[in-house]
């Protein structure tokens, strides 16, 4: 070829033909100087390769054993992974035989027989390469892996569980958890989840992944926890232990909203921060803000339980209360992402709105959101009745008459109580404990309620949660558009749409349309 | 296999040749139009072979080249003369002087490519020689053999003596050459040139058989189309048969190759 391009003249040269030495019909010459025909029927190439074989599959899961333990799922019947799987098997002798071509011949799956058509080249004598079809037949028995065996004897075999508890008189935490669980998909190796007083119950299979649905938790809630196990079996002649772990974990009963007073060492200790705090946010740290200096200070889990405190106020104590007049005191102030206005504000309570004169002057942070004329919940130290051991410690200490704590919306929602919302969430299956005492199913729904109205009034508590679009809401007609003052909403850009996997609907594909 | 003709010249074919279970007949025996040299070997099969076929009409003369028994290869000649290697010793040289006809010239030649007979290919006329050989060796040729001389390869290989065998009459060579290179060769030669093979698909014509005007040698190996073949390019086959052979023949072969 080089000798061509180089300009060199090259004489033409055809290829004559020569006699087959055995057969005598003309073939142009190869190595062999045998047709193929001759040459095939003395050497068979693939004199050494395997025609049967055989494979191990599990029906239950699906898989295909490859010796001598590990079980290889995924291979679907005539896919190119299940071919190379086959060749592997084989055992092809990879120095004389060059494997061309492979693929399946179809059969019957009931007939458990595999086969496959592949197509070698090797040296024949002088060598001439010659390029052989050959059959493989595998055979396949069915046989439970290991992993299904131990299933199907004891379905509900659980080795490790994960107690979560938080001791205070709501579920709210326990509801954020469970879509924060679904969003990362935490409890997916779960084997069971059940409901407790107080808290809820993972079950998991091993310790690793009890462990691993642990360090999530510790990543969004503070925590405690400790790791117990017990001797379930024991076998001597190897000296396996078959345990059960428990891992009991205690998230802080301090949440969002909360009215804290701080002990005096801990207020000290966070710069003299004045003894009531409001708790802003809770993930795996605790975000305080003082009220009436607008400063505000993170706890650390390890921080708090060092020297764990519990709330003065919970959010089930808030009164509603009237503003009656607002005047902004200082400019806008930023901390962790939201703003606060101090302000001083002259509010009463709804309750003592109209048939007294009771008015309470306070100083607020909510400057920015107020406005004369709103609804507001906080609060109501003026009449509450404090038996805090730490309210004590402090001397000196005078007690503002109330806090506010967040603009309320009732009256307006309350038009808007018993339409559907344009989204919706996702819930874990959780067996629910219908027949324990003291469970009182009134009380849990109005208190969802709550917590999907706390999801549309915060923006960052949405943060980590996915919403998805609820197919069943339909807008109705006489839709409040006339509302003055805007309920906060989830905006439309937010929602995912669910993806749809049935058949008869038109494909709607899950796009992800988070900001 | 022997297609036996009652004429003085008997023109035969002799395949099933073994020296020392080898099929390379070529290897061991030379075989010209004059005389015939057949190496010493194990047993006297292979030299009673040459014996019954040649005995009465040229010379046939067990020896040995440079105290090898691959004579076959060292050597190269026609009926006008020989050509020794330089390895050869005195004894052997005295005993071929001796054994051979007194018109068969024997000369040692000094060359650096020893082995004359996968050099030179030749018949009475002509030779075809290995492309690097002296100059002198050339002229030498010329001299001794009293042939043309052409420098030449064969199917892109240099040992022309190894891959082709030629008589006066035809000549067999290596299946790979192509068509031109056969026409090519066969003007050179002046004689009907086949690309074939020998011994059962043997590239290596010259050491798997062996061949002047009226016989050919092959080896054991060789499948009957490899015969047919061989019979038809050096004319073993078209020679005045008897008549009731003839008649045989006719109803035995039912097609020419």
């Amino acid at each position: 070829m080089e000798m061509e391009q180089s300009g060199m003249f090259m004489p033409a040269q055809t290829v004559g033909t020569v006699l087959c030495c055995i057969c005598g019909v003309a073939m142009p010459p190869n190595p062999a100087n045998m047709c193929v025909r001759c040459l095939r029927s003395r050497v068979d190439i693939t004199e050494g390769l395997i025609r049967h074989a055989a494979i191990v599959y599990c029906p239950e899961c699906h898989s295909y054993l490859q010796p001598p333990r590990t079980w290889i799922r995924g291979l679907e019947p005539e896919s190119k992974e299940l071919l190379a799987f086959c060749l592997r098997r084989l055992r092809l002798p990879q120095r004389r035989i060059r494997l061309v071509h492979a693929e399946f011949i179809w059969t019957e799956p009931h007939s458990k027989r595999l086969r496959l058509r592949l197509r070698v080249q090797a040296e024949a004598l002088h060598g001439a390469i010659l390029e052989q079809a050959h059959m493989v037949e595998l055979t396949v028995h069915d046989r439970l892996c290991d992993n299904c065996t131990r299933a199907q004897a004891n379905p509900d075999q659980w080795s490790a569980v994960v107690q979560l508890r938080q001791l205070v008189q709501h579920r709210r935490t326990f509801f954020y958890l469970e879509q924060l669980i679904l969003r990362h998909g935490a409890a997916v190796r779960a084997i069971r989840i059940a409901e407790a007083d107080h808290g809820l119950d993972f079950f998991f299979g091993s310790r690793s992944h009890a462990t691993k649905f642990v360090d999530f938790i510790n990543g969004v809630a503070p925590i405690r926890f400790r790791n117990d196990k017990q001797l379930v079996s024991h076998d001597v002649k190897s000296s396996i232990y078959n345990y059960k772990h428990t891992f009991s974990v205690e998230i802080s009963p301090v949440c969002r909203e909360d009215l804290i007073c701080l002990p005096p060492k801990l207020a000290n200790a966070l710069g003299n921060l004045g003894p009531l705090v409001l708790c802003t946010r809770v993930t795996n740290s605790i975000a305080l803000l003082d009220p009436l200096t607008l400063r505000s200070a993170f706890l650390d889990a390890n921080q708090y339980w060092r020297a764990p405190f519990k709330s003065l106020l919970t959010s089930r104590q808030l009164v509603e209360y009237i503003v009656l007049d607002i005047e902004v005191e200082s400019a806008e102030v930023h901390i962790g992402g939201s703003k606060y206005v101090m302000a001083h504000a002259q509010v009463a309570r709804i309750t003592d709105f109209g048939k007294n004169d009771t008015m309470f002057t306070i100083r607020t942070h909510l400057g920015h959101l107020l406005n004369p004329g709103d609804y507001a919940l906080g609060y109501d130290l003026y009449s509450a009745n404090n038996n805090d051991f730490d309210i004590d410690q402090h001397k000196n200490l005078v007690l503002p008459e109330t806090i506010l704590v967040k603009k309320s919306y009732q009256e307006k929602q309350s038009k808007k109580r018993g339409k559907a919302r344009t989204w919706k969430v996702k819930n874990l299956n959780m067996e629910v404990d219908t027949t324990s005492k003291g469970r009182n199913d009134e009380k849990r729904n109005t208190e969802y309620e709550e917590f999907l109205r706390d999801l549309e009034e915060n923006p960052e508590m949405r943060f980590n949660i996915s919403l998805y679009r609820n197919k069943e809401y339909q807008p109705s007609e006489a839709a409040s558009t006339a509302d003055g003052d805007d309920i906060p909403s989830i905006p439309l850009e937010e929602l995912l749409a669910d993806l749809d996997l049935s058949e008869d609907e038109g494909n709607q594909n899950g796009e992800n349309m988070d900001e | 296999m022997l297609l036996n003709n009652p004429q003085e010249m008997t023109i035969s074919l002799s395949a099933g040749v073994q020296f020392e279970n080898n099929c390379e007949v070529g290897v061991f025996s030379k075989l010209t139009n004059a005389y015939c040299l057949v190496a010493i070997g194990g047993s006297e099969s292979f030299y009673s072979v040459f014996e019954s076929e040649l005995a009465d009409v040229i010379p046939v003369v067990k020896t040995s080249i440079a105290g090898t028994r691959i004579i076959g290869r060292l050597c190269a000649g026609n009926k006008n003369g020989l050509l020794l290697p330089h390895t050869t010793t005195d004894q052997e040289l005295q005993h071929l002087r001796n054994s051979l006809p007194d018109g068969v010239v024997v000369q040692r030649i000094d060359e650096r490519l020893s082995a004359l007979g996968n050099c030179i290919a030749c018949n009475d006329h002509v030779a075809l020689t290995h492309p690097d050989l002296d100059r002198e060796t050339e002229e030498l040729i010329a001299d001794v053999l009293g042939v043309e001389v052409f420098r030449q390869t064969i199917a892109g290989n240099i040992l022309v003596g190894s891959y082709c065998a030629f008589s006066n009459k035809g000549g067999l060579v290596h299946p790979h050459t192509s068509i031109e290179d056969l026409d090519e060769l066969s003007t050179l030669l002046q004689v009907p040139l086949v690309a074939g093979t020998v011994n059962r698909g043997s590239e290596v014509i010259a050491s798997g058989m062996t061949v002047n005007d009226w016989t050919a040698f092959c080896g054991s190996d060789t499948t009957a189309t490899e015969l047919s073949v061989i019979e038809s390019v050096f004319k073993l086959r078209d020679a005045q048969p008897n008549i009731i052979v003839d008649e045989m023949r006719k109803s035995l072969i039912d097609s020419y190759v």
